[in-house]
């Protein structure tokens, strides 16, 4: 068993919480793992990008051999976009279709379109899926939902680690966390 | 016990912890910043009152941490890779005094430059200071040769270097702790002397110092750490340093590798195994994250030796990091060649929307607008990103503290304005010494301080500075008539610019303080 995952984003929105959900589940299913993150000064609203490995064997490498992705993961389109190259043969795209305007932007359909063509994509407006679930802020959660799909944990490891991570922030932020969990999850299965 | 994922940087400071420290020092720098943080984090280091307040800048941290030592005490110092130089003094000395309690530096070194202004090699200053350094392959080992370093460090009386890389600072893998180390007692060295550098102490302590040199191959010689691995095809051998051995263990997923391997994780070089992988192999392939410093020294002073490859024949690029790719491509394989969609678009870092410092830029470019480009230095920090579009409001950025240095020798030579732009944290770090340089001389410049009240670029650890600003510089001489503050919000625009341009008028030194909260400590506090 082996997962390569890169997930892709602008820095601020939320990739490391993605990575380090995946990763705690797999360390207590007894897998290895590797998150190679991206800190310092690209954070400051550049582009950022984590490599996540979990294997059930050693794991040497912190960065996943180009061209060797069983998963990519935009939270943003153009960031998708960038590391779509990444994907092994057979590998998925995941995205999200709400671009971070912060440079000079090309036509967004553009390049949702180049991500669609992607012989396996689930291309879709997250932060609109995570809005109807009661916070636009949930978007990660609603593409770590959509990621769970491609993973085989078993069921209820990511709700239990949602009701762990937000604990602290009250009953309303965990149900509306798992709410996003589950629909991006159901995202994909469309 | 269960198992942690942790940053190698974490999973170090979690070693420190267990291996018995009973202080931390260290000024923040990437990929460093998050040993001290986890441990400032920790429960364990908060009941055992390890010290981790951070330092002033990195040479405060690394003689603090020998005065620790000194003590009888184990004590972990950290820094970036160019925070050694401004260590340097107290780093190479404390090679030549010895160390009592166990004393390991950590330098986290930054190839392609993620975060910083060269990529320097640590390995190079823990061989001109004459100490071991080990160098972990992964997390595990970086957690393991904590409690190495400072049972080698005790017993060989030395300071000794754990050397990290980006790519192993910043990525998580499974921890699996050890029995914790009590701290030591409290204890004066048998001959304190040897801490006092005087010359005829010196002499004695560097011919001791380079006595042991000798010790220190015997124990790279035998360090688990070090390891050779058998291949029966000698026409090719590989040499591997650090985290690159695992980009080797990459390009063969079944585990094959039909080459003897030479991994080091411990220096200085083995000799002996070195010599076995030369005198077996007829070419080797040196494999080092960062600077070609092994390879460098087999070639030789007399140019390139047809038996070595690496980074410094093209088999590897000469700069930056290596990856899985470029390990493959010199074992000679084909790698699929990385292909952009045309319609990416670069995206830099930038500073954050409703930065203080882009309302200090703002008022900033608009008084020097009449005098054209040329008159602003700068450093090190988030401030530094006001050298790109839209502001280009910085000439240079050199190193910590430089802004002031460097305008005061502009304004010597005559240029007018010659303004500093420095951060808070910055100004702690290494800008009180050059500001009392031009208080000597009454320089006519400004220093525009841009206090965001900690320390943003490597993400918002406390600053010393705090509330501290216009004391210090009164306190260094600076004429309070010219010490002002402002508030760095767009409705202040036309008076903040009235408050520059006074001060830039002015024929003598000025210092102008810029005070608003960082907006992602503020944010961070209120969610």
């Amino acid at each position: 068993m082996k997962n390569d995952i890169i997930l892709s984003g602008v820095g601020g929105q939320g990739i490391l919480t993605i990575a380090a959900m995946v990763g705690r589940a797999a360390v207590e299913a007894g897998l290895y793992v590797k998150q190679s993150e991206v800190h310092g000064m690209a954070q400051r609203g550049g582009a950022v990008v984590a490599h996540l490995r979990l294997s059930d064997e050693t794991i040497y490498s912190d960065l996943i051999p180009a061209g060797g992705a069983d998963v990519v993961l935009g939270v943003e389109p153009m960031e998708a976009l960038r590391h779509a190259s990444q994907l092994a043969p057979g590998g998925a795209l995941l995205a999200n279709t709400v671009p971070v305007r912060n440079i000079e932007y090309p036509e967004v359909e553009d390049i949702v379109a180049q991500l669609r063509a992607l012989p396996r994509s689930v291309v879709f407006d997250a932060d609109e899926v995570a809005r109807q679930v009661g916070n636009a802020r949930a978007m990660n959660m609603v593409m770590l939902g959509a990621l769970t799909a491609f993973l085989a944990f078993p069921e209820g490891v990511f709700e239990a680690l949602i009701r762990d991570t937000f604990a602290a922030k009250g009953e309303k932020v965990v149900e509306t966390n798992l709410k996003a969990l589950a629909a991006g999850r159901a995202a994909v299965q469309e | 016990m269960p198992q942690l994922l942790l940053l190698g940087d974490e999973a170090l400071a979690q070693g420190a912890l267990d291996a018995g420290i009973s202080g931390c020092y260290a000024y923040p720098g990437t990929p460093s910043t998050e040993i001290t943080e986890y441990i400032q984090a920790s429960a364990e280091a908060s009941e055992r009152g390890v010290h981790r307040q951070w330092s002033a800048n990195e040479k405060c941290a690394m003689e603090e941490a020998l005065g620790m030592s000194f003590a009888g005490k184990r004590a972990l110092v950290c820094m970036k890779h160019v925070g050694l130089n401004v260590a340097a003094d107290g780093f190479v000395n404390s090679a030549v005094t010895g160390v009592h309690g166990g004393l390991v530096l950590v330098v986290a070194d930054d190839p392609s430059m993620h975060s910083s202004q060269n990529e320097q090699d640590s390995r190079f200053y823990a061989k001109f200071a004459g100490i071991p350094c080990f160098e972990p392959t992964n997390q595990q080992e970086a957690y393991d040769m904590v409690f190495a370093g400072f049972e080698l460090s005790e017993r060989m009386q030395v300071p000794v270097m754990l050397r990290l890389t980006t790519r192993l600072a910043h990525s998580r893998a499974n921890i699996v702790r050890r029995e914790c180390l009590p701290e030591r007692p409290l204890s004066r060295p048998e001959n304190p002397g040897r801490f006092v550098l005087l010359p005829a102490i010196a002499r004695l302590n560097y011919e001791n110092l380079l006595a042991k040199q000798v010790d220190f191959v015997a124990e790279a010689e035998k360090s688990p750490f070090n390891a050779w691995i058998d291949g029966a095809d000698t026409s090719l051998g590989i040499l591997t340093t650090g985290i690159a051995f695992n980009y080797l263990m990459e390009c063969f997923p079944k585990r094959d590798c039909p080459h003897p391997i030479l991994k080091i994780s411990q220096y200085p070089l083995p000799v002996a195994r070195l010599r076995r992988l030369l005198d077996t192999c007829r070419r080797v392939l040196v494999l080092e994250e960062g600077a070609p410093f092994i390879e460098e020294m087999l070639h030789g002073p007399l140019g390139l030796n047809e038996k070595i490859l690496g980074r410094m024949t093209g088999a590897l690029p000469r700069t930056g990091e290596l990856n899985p790719g470029l390990v493959a491509k010199a074992l000679g394989r084909e790698v699929k060649p990385h292909t952009g969609s045309p319609l990416l678009r670069m995206r830099p870092p930038r500073l954050c929307d409703g930065c203080p410092h882009i309302c200090s830029y703002k008022a900033l470019l608009e008084v020097l607008a009449p005098h054209g480009k040329g008159h602003v230095f700068s450093d090190i920090g988030c401030y530094t990103l006001g050298a790109l579009p839209p502001f280009s409001a910085i000439d240079t950025c050199i190193d910590m503290g430089a802004s002031i240095s460097a305008a005061k020798g502009a304004a010597d030579a005559g240029l007018r304005p010659a303004v500093a732009v420095i951060g808070d944290s910055t100004f702690t770090h290494s800008g009180l010494t050059p500001l009392l340089d031009a208080v000597w001389e009454n320089t006519p410049m400004t220093v525009f301080v841009l206090d965001n009240e900690t320390t943003g670029m490597t993400g918002g650890q406390a600053s010393s500075a705090l509330g501290k600003i216009e004391q210090i510089c009164a306190g260094l001489g600076v004429d309070p008539a010219h010490i002002r503050t402002l508030d760095p919000l767009p409705k202040q625009h036309d008076e903040n610019v009235r408050i520059l341009r006074e001060e830039i008028a002015f024929a003598g030194l000025s210092v102008v303080i810029a005070r608003r909260e960082c907006i992602q400590t503020l944010r961070r506090k209120k969610s």
